[in-house]
């Protein structure tokens, strides 16, 4: 009798759960064998009625029919859910085509990012940076770098002068290195770049800036030779313009160092063959440099017998100009577009 | 200016070297060379007309038939002085002339034309005047040989480098100096010119007496040449002067210019009967006037140095010469001049006068002594030769120049040891040779004297290895870093600090500017903040950039405006840079941030996302800067009506940090911007003076919060920020936050009210807040309130 109802109920429960679609019905399902009087539930009860010896058989086929109602149960739901999201998911599809809102953030001006890669190199190579005043006086401008009074390249014809001829507009960062080095007392060794603005009596023009941005630097020890001036611009040209940079010294004249050298880097459009940017020379000049002349070293009250050093500098704009491929250095300065900083923000390797 | 390589050739032999691998050569030793330029014309030829007759169709074109030597060619020519049996120069076919002219067979009016028959001019080796043009083609002499290069006959073939000098190496544009520097990279010898001629009995000294009454003449050196045959100068004087880019006068006014070519000294030749038998040297005096030769009137000043007979000027040194005492077509008697005199004084003078010349530019730099009196000599030698001049015996000088030969020692160790190079003794002696440096060498230091003629060497060993290092090659350099210690470098203080502020507000969306410092009288004292006196420079170049600027803001707005003019209409702009002003003693430097915003912060329009800025985004900017500055609550906002009238005076903000004003913020006053923008300027200066300590980390509270919301009914004119800080005072340390969330104005709590809605929260960091102590402390914050703003609790 009940062999007849566990088989009854297990024909049943192959089709079950074929045509349900929804939890409701499932539910109901649930209650009608599984619930307080459900199907199976109610089976249970019979097991007094059971002869002993055929009890555990009893009991097993329940259990049986049990599992294989809790499998069908648990697979429904399962596959009703799934569909239940995956109908959400595409109710809340939206066109990813439409543009970002774009979140406002700010470039670093392309001079302050030449700046700022030479002041990484540099400062890792044990260089302070170190800034002075724009409105600086003739003795720390000229008279104390081997420029006195008369001297052609402090020509007023060049350089801005302020109330008599005591202060002036800077024309050069130098005086930074004067005034560190007067601040050591011909004591301690110095290594510092001093970035900058300057001023000359210039027409603005492509290439012609009245006011532009330096960065020297200055490094004074013992035993400093010329090789190392070369060493550290390889450096800073590799930096800036790629690891395939040869560098070059050619002479030069400054009052301020001797020997005095202008320093070439091989071209990077076109590695040495000849282009327009190099002239046809293979080489461009980035910047001028020189062992510090020891007129210099004394004016600032270190001893030359004891002290030497090199210094060298480098036009920002300049190289700003070769790096960014900027053909007019007014660029820097007028008519900034937002369209044009915004070029600027983004990092490079 | 250029050099003529085959001037150069009379002193060191250079017609068997490449001139461009020698321009090299020079160039890496230091002595730039911009151009390299040879008048060589391939495929020009003598020819010799046989026959010439008139162009059938044409009143003045000739066909000619020219021997060439190779071909008789048929050639059309238009010049007025075209026949039969004269030589010529003719460009054939293929012959590329000056301007890119490529000469080729054509057709002129139906008759063919192999080649051109030319004048010097369209070779580029004359000047094209409306004289040499009339003179039509050029007529070679009759012993000019058919087929052979004209260019060599007439002696024109030259190569020429034009040269881009460093100020100390100018002595390089002439000549002989030029020419050691040929020998120096050759290892040649210099052969200087002849300057032997035959004396007159007579001696100088009775002709003409000589005083010098200043400090500022260091050599004067006078002689004299009798009897001079004034006329055309001799071809090759002609022509080198021309390649100088000299223009040639006549023979005795050439030679000083030749001269001047030749060694770097400037010579004045004056006429000896107009100028007597005196000459004083001396300063001129303030309002002194002279006519010089381009018969103006100049107003002299004292430090003008003047030649004169005693009593009249004859000329200011250096400069130019006085109207009648110079050389004219009726001179016999020369009185030359070869004089050092303080390069200051001459640079002075000419720059005044606006008067700089070959000569002028030349006595700027220091001169050698030795030049000087060799050169007076070769203007003798000259004059004797090529205006049959006599020369009195003798020179009348002044002569202050130290002779004492200038030696500096040097050793092998400290040339190597400077230039960070390997050489040896034998390149050192080699170099030192070639540069015509006489030394003697004992225990190991080279004793090196220096000719007079490299004025620009001083006495410093430094100078030497110099010229040891750029003739030996700076090529051999090998890359080194400097073995000293290994730290790492730091920036100054304020530098660091404005580098922390200019990251911090690109972050925050600001893009970074950079703007002129200087500005026009009209923009130097906008936005002026408690700075000071604008500071005016000497000489400026144009009145838009005559003062430097007290605030940065003029500029940052007009770059504001330009970007909305070109449809940018979301700008957030920012520049640290210093300003200056008139100090009692020194300058004032003051470090400004500068920062403007206007346009939408946030804008995606498809998505109704857009934050217009307004007052509290600029709020916010400078709050999150202070904050993250470290400087949380130590500072206040404040509605101020000292601000530059620039600003809006009701939507402002100044700010005061640590009791004192270090900036403002605001929006631009409407007379400004017609467009809603807002503006700051902070004093970097005064805010780095607030020292700030490290980030301390605070355990967050374990203990539950308790939240509160409250709304007051206050008049309009009472400001949220004195409420909040009354709250806080009230609240004790329990109350922990005070937000303001919610401003509510309208007719149903009355004019000229508002109700303002804070979140109160209070917490303890130690245990649970029971409700009655947090009702108890909120129920004193609304007395408190209600009593001091006459308040009233909304909804109550």
């Amino acid at each position: 009798m009940y062999k007849d109802k566990i088989e009854e109920i297990k024909n049943e429960l192959k089709d079950l759960f074929t045509n349900i679609k929804d939890k409701h019905t499932l539910e109901n399902v649930k209650v009608e064998y599984m619930g307080k009087n459900g199907k199976i539930t109610l089976l249970n009860g019979q097991i007094k009625e059971v002869p002993n010896e055929e009890k555990k058989e009893f009991g097993m086929a329940v259990n049986e029919i049990r599992t294989m109602f809790n499998d069908g149960y648990t697979k429904t739901l399962e596959e009703i859910e799934t569909k239940e999201i995956n109908e959400k998911l595409n109710s809340e599809a939206i066109d990813v085509t439409l543009p970002g809102t774009k979140l406002p953030v700010g470039s670093a001006h392309p001079i302050e990012r030449i700046i700022e890669t030479l002041e990484n190199l540099l400062m890792s190579m044990g260089y302070d940076v170190v800034e002075g005043p724009e409105v600086e006086k003739d003795l720390y401008n000229f008279e104390l770098l081997n420029l006195p009074k008369g001297h052609p390249a402090r020509d007023a014809q060049d350089t801005f002068y302020i109330k008599g001829e005591e202060y002036l507009l800077r024309s050069q960062t130098s005086p930074v290195q004067v005034r560190e080095m007067l601040k050591h007392e011909g004591k301690d060794p110095i290594r510092i770049i001093c970035p900058g603005k300057t001023y000359r009596r210039d027409e603005d023009d492509a290439t012609h800036s009245h006011q532009f941005t330096q960065m020297e630097g200055l490094l004074v020890d013992k035993n400093i030779t010329l090789g190392d001036l070369k060493g550290t611009f390889e450096a800073v040209a590799k930096k800036l313009f790629g690891e395939a940079r040869e560098t070059r010294f050619r002479p030069s004249y400054y009052p301020f160092t001797e020997p005095s050298v202008e320093m070439d880097i091989s071209c990077f459009n076109c590695n040495g063959k000849g282009c327009n940017i190099c002239k046809g020379t293979g080489w461009i000049t980035v910047g001028g440099a020189g062992m510090v002349n020891p007129i210099v070293l004394k004016n600032c009250g270190y001893d030359p017998s004891k002290w030497n050093g090199f210094a060298f500098g480098f036009g920002i704009e300049r190289l700003a100009m070769l790096k960014y491929g900027i053909n007019d250095i007014r660029v820097f300065y007028v008519n900034h577009d937002i369209k044009t900083l915004e070029q600027f923000d983004r990092r490079e390797y | 200016m250029a050099i003529s390589l085959k001037w150069i050739n009379d002193y060191v032999k250079v017609d068997d070297v490449d001139k461009v691998e020698l321009a090299d050569k020079i160039t890496k030793a230091g002595i730039n060379i911009e151009k390299v330029t040879t008048t060589d014309i391939p495929n020009l030829v003598i020819g010799e007309i046989l026959e010439c007759e008139m162009h059938p169709d044409s009143d003045h074109l000739h066909v000619c038939k020219v021997n060439v030597g190779s071909e008789t060619l048929q050639i059309v020519c238009g010049a007025s002085n075209v026949r039969s049996g004269i030589k010529v120069i003719v460009a054939l076919p293929g012959a590329i002339l000056p301007g890119d002219f490529e000469i080729k067979k054509s057709t002129i009016r139906g008759v063919e034309s192999n080649g051109m028959i030319c004048a010097l001019f369209e070779l580029g080796l004359e000047e094209k005047t409306e004289e040499t043009y009339n003179k039509g083609i050029t007529e070679l002499g009759s012993d000019a040989k058919v087929g052979e290069n004209p260019l060599d006959y007439l002696g024109l073939n030259d190569t020429t480098y034009e040269l881009d000098l460093n100020p100390n190496r100018t002595d390089c544009n002439n000549h002989i100096p030029f020419a050691y520097e040929v020998a120096a990279v050759l290892n040649r010898e210099v052969k200087e010119p002849d300057i032997s001629f035959k004396e007159l009995d007579e001696d100088v000294n009775k002709l003409v007496k000589l005083k010098v009454d200043t400090e500022n003449v260091s050599m004067y050196n006078l002689m004299i040449a009798k009897d001079v045959t004034i006329k055309e100068s001799p071809d090759f004087i002609k022509q080198r002067l021309e390649v100088a880019g000299v223009r040639s006068i006549n023979n005795v006014v050439d030679i000083s210019n030749y001269v001047m070519l030749e060694y770097g000294q400037p010579l004045h030749f004056f006429d000896k009967d107009v100028v007597g038998d005196s000459i004083v040297v001396r300063m001129a005096k303030d309002n002194e006037k002279i006519v010089t030769l381009d018969k103006e009137e100049r107003d002299l000043t004292k430090d003008d140095i003047l030649i004169t007979d005693g009593d009249t000027p004859l000329c200011v040194a250096g400069v130019m010469g006085g109207l009648n005492s110079g050389i004219s077509d009726s001179t016999k008697n020369i009185l030359i001049e070869s004089a050092i005199f303080n390069p200051y004084n001459i640079r002075y003078t000419s720059i005044r006068l606006g008067l700089r010349s070959e000569a002028s530019l030349r006595l700027e730099k220091p001169l050698s002594y030795e030049y000087s009196l060799k050169a007076i000599k070769r203007a003798c030698h000259l004059l004797e030769k090529y205006a049959d001049a006599k020369i009195v015996k003798g020179i009348v000088t002044y002569d202050k120049v130290d002779k004492t030969p200038k030696v500096v020692d040097v050793t092998l160790d400290e040339i190597n040891s400077i230039l960070g190079m390997v050489l040896t003794d034998e390149d050192v002696k080699n170099i030192l040779t070639s540069l015509g440096f006489p030394y003697t060498l004992k225990n190991n230091t080279y004793a090196v004297t220096i000719p007079s003629r490299r004025q620009d060497i001083l006495m410093q060993k430094e100078d030497i290895i110099e010229e040891v290092g750029r003739l030996y090659g700076y090529d051999h350099i090998k890359p080194t870093l400097p073995l000293i210690t290994t730290k790492k470098g730091e920036y100054a203080e304020e530098v660091g600090y404005r580098k922390i502020i200019s990251k911090r507000m690109r972050s925050l969306g600001f893009n970074e500017l950079r703007t002129y410092t200087l500005v026009s009288e009209e923009e130097k004292d906008k936005y002026n903040y408690n700075f000071g006196k604008s500071i005016k420079l000497n000489r400026p170049m144009l009145q838009e950039k005559s003062y430097i600027r007290q605030s940065l803001l003029n500029s940052l707005v007009n770059i504001a405006k330009y970007n909305k003019s070109k449809k940018n209409n979301d700008v957030m702009l920012y520049e640290i840079a210093n300003i200056y002003s008139e100090g009692e003693e020194e300058y004032l430097e003051d470090t400004k941030l500068a920062f403007v915003m206007s346009g939408d912060y946030l804008n995606n329009t498809w998505n109704n996302l857009k934050y217009k800025i307004d007052f509290y985004l600029i709020k916010g900017v400078v709050e999150n800067l202070l904050d993250y500055l470290g400087l949380k609550d130590r500072y206040s906002l404040v509605l101020s009506d000292k601000l530059p009238n620039e600003i809006h005076p009701k939507i402002n903000s100044e700010i005061i940090v640590g009791g004192s004003p270090v900036g403002y913020f605001g929006k631009l006053h409407p007379n400004v911007s017609k467009d809603d923008m807002y503006v700051g300027e902070i004093s970097l200066t005064k805010l780095i003076k607030n020292k700030t300590g490290d980030v301390k980390y605070h355990e967050l509270n374990k203990y539950p919060k308790v939240e509160k919301d409250l709304a007051f009914i206050v008049d309009n004119s009472i400001d949220s920020a004195s409420m909040q800080k009354e709250i806080k005072r009230l609240g004790g340390k329990l109350l922990t936050e005070v937000k303001v969330f919610d401003i509510y104005k309208g007719d149903n709590i009355g004019e000229d009210k508002k109700s303002i809605a804070y979140n109160l929260t209070f917490e303890d960091y130690t245990r649970t807040l029971t409700e009655e102590e947090v009702m108890e402390i909120f129920n004193k914050i609304i007395s408190g309130i209600e009593t001091k703003f006459k308040a009233s609790l909304r909804d109550k």
